[in-house]
């Protein structure tokens, strides 16, 4: 632990979002998104990957301007940069895919009110280099959008017996339709707190035991 | 081109499909902040009274923007917009009713960021409302926030008391409690048409 | 003294920074807009043909019409903002095949956009396409899916009274496996409520509609011989 502080390298810049700090399982931050868009795979990575474009874009800027920002305005300022690059998103994702992004419905343009972006200018981009940030940006991202993954993944192969819309049980199954309502996503994110809570009590047992 | 009923936009936005229960918004207080009955009221009054503001700005903004033909100014002008308004106001309550800032003002700068406050203004203008029908659109989302909050907060003070195993304690159990509360409010669903 | 320079003084790099940050994010959001706007008006056009086609398998041509306030249909440009867009479709031959039309209303999630075909030979909606919806998938998206639902649409009655000024038999949606009139849609077993929505969206929009393309209906095969249009 305590390496991190004094010395903190490149790769755990990255690391650390992808596992250690994940924002959705270990935060538990920006959890509208990831609810309500998580019922099939394809939803769940198109949100991960423009919450994730949204995050790098606004960590760069927000750490190439720090030494421009006054401190009375950052927040002011980090708002209006993150809402350009969910409106930039907001096209792009609009230009490549029409459907995804009705799909998306208005939950791409809540993308500003996600607390990990503004949490990750506030805490990490305002305060270090634009390659850092950049870093950081990546990891927490693509950790985001793996933990949504993990949501939508689960929530479509239960509920509706495929993944990334190619059946995958037998209909034979029998469809667990609770897993497509809102009421699933609720389920599915608990449990998966309690598996991650599990094997971090494991973990901190192992260590007790052999220190 | 709707014709919504102000009664089926009002349960539709307070019970079906409940802000938190049903799109997940504003999870974070829910999370959060709901542990206390009497805190959790409170706070989902200042909601609704901040989404009555902001849908009452959106729908100003929404009106400009098709004026000058400027839908890609949309999504930064309603941050902008109603993060300030919320602040000016905030500083009105403070100055005229100091109780009623006792009792709401502590919320307000929290609540701005608050993903239930721009969805207000986001769906309203997707689904083409008018004024009237924005503005009881607002109060019925708001209050089913509140709702949801002050439902959420008698079960965990509830839950506070009862012996449950370590593995499950924290935002886990919370999460549960809200999917199944969730799955009751899906007995409203026939009500609306 | 100091206290009234002070915030003089701090002020313009505050404003500085802040138009700064205002100019540049400006010209991110002017840019990208420009540079999307015209594969995204692509991709609404396809969509658009792909539906209107999968209703008309013999469209040639399609006109846009919107209706004004005193009830008339007026052609339109397409690049115009449109409301309820009325399509007329028309075939090799130029002759009117019918329309496409566009209507939305609450679903179970959120708006569902659709668009039917209506046959005035048949005096029938002869077939619906989702445009959009957030329907819960697995579920709810099944009206957009399901081929023993969409066969409902495939001659669903909207015959009108003599004088053409109403529908006869409002649509309407029952249970599963219970239809027995030709206005009456099946509901999907699993996705009442959605299906329901799909049954009053289209019920609203033929009742507005239908008499008034009736009605109007020599209309569009007079236009039809002009060669103005492209």
């Amino acid at each position: 632990m305590s390496d991190r502080d004094s010395q903190p390298s490149p790769t755990d810049d990255f690391i650390k979002g992808l596992w250690r700090e994940n924002p959705v399982f270990v935060q538990v931050l920006g959890m509208c998104p990831t609810l309500a868009v998580s019922n099939s795979a394809i939803n769940a990575l198109a949100m991960g990957m423009a919450t994730c474009f949204v995050l790098v874009m606004s960590s760069v800027l927000v750490s190439s301007l720090r030494r421009i920002i006054p401190p009375q305005v950052r927040i002011a300022s980090y708002i209006l940069i993150i809402a350009t690059f969910v409106t930039v998103v907001d096209y792009l994702l609009q230009a490549i895919s029409l459907p995804l992004h009705q799909a998306l419905g208005a939950f791409v343009s809540l993308i500003v009110v996600n607390c990990i972006i503004l949490g990750r200018a506030e805490a990490f981009a305002s305060r270090n280099t634009v390659t850092r940030s950049l870093l950081d940006g990546a990891g927490m991202g693509l950790g985001f959008a793996f933990g949504l993954l993990c949501l939508g993944g689960v929530r479509e192969l239960l509920g509706s017996g495929s993944l990334f819309g190619l059946m995958l049980l037998p209909h034979s199954f029998e469809r667990w339709t609770v897993m497509l309502l809102p009421s699933g996503g609720f389920f599915t994110l608990g449990v998966w707190l309690l598996v991650i809570n599990g094997f971090k009590r494991r973990g901190t047992r192992t260590r007790e035991v052999s220190a | 081109m709707n014709e919504h009923s102000l009664w089926s936009i009002f349960i539709n936005a307070s019970l079906i499909n409940n802000f938190v229960l049903a799109y997940f918004l504003g999870i974070c207080p829910f999370l959060g902040v709901s542990a206390k009955r009497h805190t959790a009221s409170r706070m989902g009054l200042a909601v609704t009274f901040v989404m009555l503001i902001s849908s009452l700005s959106a729908y100003g903004i929404h009106s400009l923007l098709e004026l000058i033909n400027a839908p890609y100014l949309q999504l930064i002008s309603f941050i902008v917009v109603i993060g300030s308004t919320v602040q000016v106001v905030e500083i009105l309550i403070k100055k005229f009713s100091p109780v009623l800032f006792r009792n709401l003002g502590i919320f307000l700068p929290l609540i701005t960021t608050n993903c239930a406050i721009l969805a207000v203004a986001l769906f309203q203008t997707n689904r083409d409302y008018n004024l009237i029908q924005s503005l009881v659109f607002a109060v019925g989302a708001g209050l089913g926030f509140t709702l949801a909050l002050s439902l959420m907060a008698g079960l965990r003070e509830k839950l506070a008391l009862t012996d449950t195993p370590a593995l499950v304690q924290g935002t886990a159990i919370t999460l549960m409690i809200a999917g199944i509360l969730s799955l009751t409010f899906m007995g409203f669903a026939g009500l609306g048409t | 003294m100091n206290t009234i320079e002070l915030p003089n003084q701090s002020s313009w790099p505050m404003l500085r920074a802040m138009v700064g940050i205002g100019v540049v994010c400006a010209v991110l959001i002017v840019g990208v807009f420009q540079i999307t706007a015209a594969p995204i008006a692509q991709n609404q056009a396809e969509l658009l043909d792909q539906a209107i086609v999968s209703l008309f398998p013999a469209a040639n041509n399609k006109r846009a019409y919107l209706a004004t306030a005193n009830a008339e249909l007026n052609a339109q440009d397409a690049k115009q903002k449109t409301a309820t867009p009325v399509y007329a479709v028309f075939d090799a031959q130029q002759q009117l095949l019918g329309f496409a039309i566009k209507a939305q209303g609450m679903g179970y999630q959120d708006t569902i956009q659709l668009l039917y075909g209506y046959a005035p030979e048949h005096e029938a909606i002869i077939g619906i396409k989702i445009l959009s919806s957030r329907e819960t998938p697995g579920l709810g998206d099944r009206i957009g899916k399901e081929k023993t639902f969409l066969k409902n649409f495939e001659r669903l009655s909207v015959a009108l009274t003599r004088d053409k000024g109403n529908i006869i038999n409002r649509i309407e949606s029952v249970k599963t496996g219970s239809k027995t009139q030709p206005w009456q849609i099946d509901s999907i077993s699993g996705a009442t409520i959605s299906s329901r929505a799909v049954a009053d969206i289209l019920a609203a929009s033929t009742a507005h509609w239908i008499p008034e393309l009736a009605q109007q209906l020599e209309r569009f095969e007079i236009n039809n011989k002009r060669p103005s249009d492209e």
